[in-house]
């Protein structure tokens, strides 16, 4: 086991993330304060929190191919339900805990069993609907339950003091890292359990799932249930590490920015979608940040103007991404590693046998291709 | 009674404002196999453009034929954008829907971003031409004469569609296309000169979608196209995917349903009541309302 050096790297990060609250160490240019200054663990621990759903989005999007538009929906199925229970039915932290848990597999359990009797862009299009069915009732705010767009502040004194307070910061940012942690492993688990491999088979070729005599469905809705419970957990650490729930998680520009993060770090990767997760997080703070800095206020209009947006730059960023490297940043890495290795890429089977980097999304071309409506085959144009 | 009458109008408005949206989806769905993404963005360009157009180009105004030059601006950049954008960034791509797909979601995030760059997140009051300002009475209900451009419209773009479809012979190799572009391509056509031109096509009625739903709201901003992007998959999808009629039907039922269920439920229930005959439809009819039995 020990032969191979990359097997124990997850372990080398995991354990020099735990010791970096203990560094004052002062990271110019990337961050403002020293490194275990309030500001700078609450911007890692998000980005943690964020790497973790999306990790739990490529379970979905990346090993079992399922392109997914409402992701979302979970993540603030998670914030919300663990925020009511503690603020309106006042119950404990433990108690709020195992109440959002249970949603947490109900409610993907739910949508899931309806979306995953379509396939393809139908099925896509159902996950969007019913997330933004979440996105409404938060915005309508029945009964004057969740806050509407001004969101809602978590009550203080049912959570646990280590939690509350800017003091507090460090033992948040355990908690992400926990959290992060916790979504690796189980991902690592289930992509090389049996499941893990009916999955990557549903990602390569359904049909033949089904000819080999296992019915994709119940697999297809195991990974739903449980790539929607992980992000309903990710939502109760957002709300902890917030203070409160907003409604800005519950909107279809969050799943998507999933969808952005998992591609930009590479589908079918974990270390790429989590990378993916805290770049993409790292980038949308920072880049605000940025665009207040005198450095971007002093240019000329015509780059000052769309500097400003972070949206706009993450969005251009994430075309290139597509166009030149079509496996995103995992993909980028492994053909590096292959040419370095001298063998030609695409030769060489993946070390553990579930996936291949950044191969996830051709393998998706096929299954679009049978989306409804489109003539089957892969018409080549003339000339 | 004329509650019920106001509310058949106004639905039948809503239902037009999709239609013109979904139409340009289903198109390029039908024939390239994309969802497009970047469709609610196309929308918002149409919108600022004509919104621009009646404050800064001479000529045009924000009444009377002025507002037809900056309505005819607004849908000419919205064209153009999409024109440009399936030149430059899907063609390279032919054949890869999901990384298509990917990009469109890109273009989305980025091209509304940069709106909400130039002219602010905040929405902005949209010019109100006088003959869309005043109401008509429809037995015995005031019905504001916006609807009724709204549905006229898209009526006439339903009109202009199908006769396209039906009697050029661009419009021949879209429909071939739809059914199946191997065999067109077999055939010796370049199907990608279509490709291009359900795109600008598709772009046009966004971008007039964008101005006349300025018009509807009173005001445009720039996540407008994104919202309505959502119920216009949801219209395609009942609609069944690639058929122009039945999105046109889709249309209707979904306005319809969303305007009755939000007046008299709750508001917020309509647009729950869409989402769920979405479901109903998928799970009774898999291919949508149109899908042909097997």
């Amino acid at each position: 086991m020990s032969r191979n050096p990359t097997r124990l790297a997850p372990l080398v990060v995991l354990v020099v993330l735990a010791l970096l609250p203990y560094s004052t160490l002062q990271v110019p240019g990337l961050f403002d304060g020293v490194l275990n200054s309030p500001g700078t663990l609450q911007l890692i621990a998000l980005c943690l929190v964020f790497g973790g759903v999306a990790l739990s989005y490529d379970l979905l999007f990346g090993f079992t191919g399922l392109l997914s538009f409402g992701h979302a929906l979970y993540f603030a199925a998670g914030t919300y339900v663990a925020n009511l229970a503690l603020t309106e039915l006042g119950l404990g932290l433990g108690a709020a805990l195992a109440l959002t848990t249970v949603v947490g597999v109900v409610l993907p359990l739910l949508v899931g069993g309806v979306a995953l009797r379509v396939s393809g862009i139908a099925f896509s299009m159902v996950t969007l609907a019913t997330a933004q069915v979440g996105s409404i009732i938060v915005l309508q705010d029945p009964g004057g339950l969740t806050g509407g767009e001004e969101g809602l502040a978590v009550a203080r004194e049912p959570v646990p003091d280590v939690f509350i307070g800017v003091f507090n910061t460090v033992n948040k940012y355990w908690l992400a890292l926990a959290y992060l942690a916790l979504v690796y492993l189980v991902v690592t688990l289930l992509t090389r359990s049996r499941a893990g491999r009916v999955w990557a088979a549903i990602r390569e070729n359904e049909r033949r799932v089904e000819v080999l005599g296992l019915k994709p469905y119940p697999f297809k809705l195991l990974a739903f249930v449980l790539a929607g419970l992980l992000a309903t957990l990710g939502g109760v650490v957002h709300l902890l590490l917030l203070g409160g729930s907003t409604p800005r998680v519950t909107t279809t520009d969050f799943t998507l920015s999933l969808l952005v993060m998992v591609v930009l770090g590479g589908a079918g990767s974990r270390w790429g979608a989590v990378l993916g997760g805290v770049l993409y997080t790292y980038l949308d703070s920072r880049l605000t940040d940025l665009a207040q800095s005198p450095a971007v206020q002093d240019l000329p209009a015509w780059l000052r103007v769309p500097l400003s947006e972070p949206l706009f730059i993450l969005g251009a960023l994430f075309v290139v991404v597509v166009f030149f490297f079509p496996g995103g940043i995992a993909g980028l890495v492994a053909r590096l590693r292959e040419r370095r290795a001298g063998r030609r890429p695409g030769t060489t089977p993946p070390p553990d046998g579930t996936t291949v980097p950044g191969r996830a999304v051709e393998q998706l071309r096929e299954a679009a291709g049978r989306g409804v409506g489109v003539g089957a085959g892969q018409p080549r144009d003339g000339v | 009674m004329s509650t019920v009458v106001l509310l058949t109008v106004t639905g039948l408005g809503l239902a037009a404002l999709y239609f013109l949206v979904a139409s340009g989806l289903s198109l390029i769905f039908g024939l390239m196999g994309v969802l497009n993404f970047a469709h609610g963005a196309f929308l918002t360009i149409g919108a600022y453009g004509t919104w621009w157009a009646a404050e800064n180009i001479p000529g045009a105004g924000a009444t009377g034929w002025g507002f037809v030059y900056a309505v005819a601006f607004g849908v000419a950049v919205g064209t153009l954008v999409a024109a440009v954008v399936e030149l430059t960034l899907i063609r390279p791509l032919y054949e890869r829907h999901i990384e298509q797909v990917l990009v469109t979601v890109g273009l989305s995030l980025a091209l509304v971003a940069l709106v909400r760059a130039v002219w602010g997140a905040d929405p902005r009051p949209f010019p109100r031409p006088e003959l869309a300002r005043g109401t008509t009475s429809l037995l015995g209900a005031n019905v504001p004469n916006d609807r009724f451009l709204l549905i006229a419209t898209a009526i006439v773009v339903l009109v202009a569609v199908l006769a396209f479809l039906r009697f050029t012979r661009f419009g021949l190799v879209i429909r071939a296309g739809v059914e199946n572009r191997t065999m067109v391509t077999a055939l010796g056509i370049d199907v990608r000169r279509a490709f291009t031109l359900v795109f600008a096509i598709g772009g046009a009625f966004a971008a007039l979608a964008g101005a006349l739903g300025g018009i509807y709201l009173g005001s445009i901003s720039p996540g407008q196209g994104t919202s309505l992007l959502i119920f216009a998959f949801i219209v395609v999808v009942i609609g069944g995917m690639s058929s122009i009629t039945g999105t046109a039907v889709a249309a209707v039922l979904v306005g319809l349903v969303q305007q009755f269920a939000n007046y008299y439920a709750a508001s917020g229930v309509g647009d729950l009541s869409v989402v769920l005959l979405l479901a109903v439809v998928l799970l009774t009819r898999p291919g949508g309302l149109t899908a042909r039995l097997a």
